[in-house]
């Protein structure tokens, strides 16, 4: 498993589509679309990231203990963001005096 | 106790050949604590994840406060984002993925046993590395000219809209150098384990049997620039629609 050697071929066309996505994502920040600018540059930025994940950190080829660490990862940040923006957004809405 | 160990490892040793050219069993790399070199390289890229884990709480941290701030005063942030250079930063991130590029490729070039070109590889990645910290250096001493580094030096005439206080647009200051300063840390630490590297690659000690210390240096490489791929975006393109 470990022994896979990815081509040369494929290194170079995710390395193309992150320089497209680079692209992407500076041209629609031109454009003011509100809510969806941040949903637009999150979604590109998420895809890159996988792509580097999974082809250039090999984890398309790794055992599965490796894999389930790193999804692991991302799932405690995702915790932590959720969690906190979910204290702050909601500071205030039990009128508790003195809080 | 200890005798026992000395006397039992010497029994082995007495049977078993210290090297065997050709066996992997008996690999120059090859720790005495793995059966194998395939079980070697499995435990020390899920140990460098385990590692890359610690990182990503340590940035995701960072984040939070970004996510945090940025919904408090979004208008703040649009505005001091604008006075960065989209241009440099888009420039850096395309330096950063070559730079992924051509850390993959020494890899590569170690799996298909071609040493100077994984060497070449390597020095590529380092300077791509310097290349983005120079960038950044740039753009570091123009905040100072500005005044745009947060502290008492802190300064804002740009004009800014309703509600608006110079203090958020400073904030927004303190995250980004923060964030940055960091990422351009894990960049210095990248390029001085490159080096490293680079001198052993040159030596010949990977090739297509073992080539560990590549491939941990890699996932490395790699989540910095994952990184980068978020700082890029949140940072840089927040305000490129409002002027």
């Amino acid at each position: 498993m470990s022994e896979h050697v990815s081509s040369v071929k494929s290194y170079v066309a995710v390395f193309a589509a992150l320089m497209v996505l680079t692209a992407a994502t500076v041209f629609v920040a031109n454009f003011d679309l509100g809510w969806a600018n941040d949903v637009v540059a999150l979604g590109i930025a998420l895809t890159k990231a996988m792509l580097v994940l999974v082809f250039f950190m090999h984890l398309k080829h790794s055992p599965r203990a490796t894999v389930l660490t790193a999804v692991a990862g991302f799932c405690w940040l995702a915790i932590l963001i959720v969690m906190t923006l979910n204290d702050y957004s909601t500071r205030g809405d039990l009128q508790i005096l003195g809080k | 106790m200890a005798s026992t160990l000395t006397d039992s490892h010497a029994h082995v040793s007495a049977h078993v050949p210290a090297h065997v050219p050709g066996d992997p069993q008996h690999h120059r790399s090859l720790q005495h604590h793995f059966e194998t070199l395939e079980q070697q390289k499995d435990a020390s890229t899920l140990g460098m994840w385990l590692f890359l884990v610690t990182e990503i709480m340590f940035f995701g941290g960072l984040f939070t406060t970004y996510v945090v701030y940025r919904s408090k005063w979004p208008l703040a942030f649009m505005e001091a984002s604008h006075s960065l250079s989209w241009k440099l930063g888009a420039f850096n991130t395309a330096v950063l993925i070559v730079s992924s590029l051509t850390m993959a490729l020494a890899i590569w070039a170690a799996q298909v046993n071609r040493r100077k070109m994984q060497v070449g590889f390597l020095m590529l990645t380092m300077v791509l590395g310097l290349t983005f910290l120079g960038v950044k250096a740039v753009e570091y001493q123009d905040k100072f000219e500005h005044h745009h580094v947060p502290g008492p030096h802190f300064e804002w005439h740009e004009p800014l809209p309703e509600g608006v206080t110079s203090n958020q647009v400073e904030v927004f200051f303190s995250i980004y150098f923060i964030m940055t300063g960091l990422h351009a840390v894990h960049m210095i630490c990248g390029i001085a384990v490159l080096g490293v590297l680079a001198f052993y690659a040159w030596k010949g000690r990977y090739d297509s049997t073992y080539y560990n210390p590549l491939e941990c240096t890699g996932l490395y490489w790699h989540f910095v620039d994952i990184v980068w791929i978020f700082l890029f975006p949140l940072l840089y393109l927040l305000g490129a629609h409002v002027h």
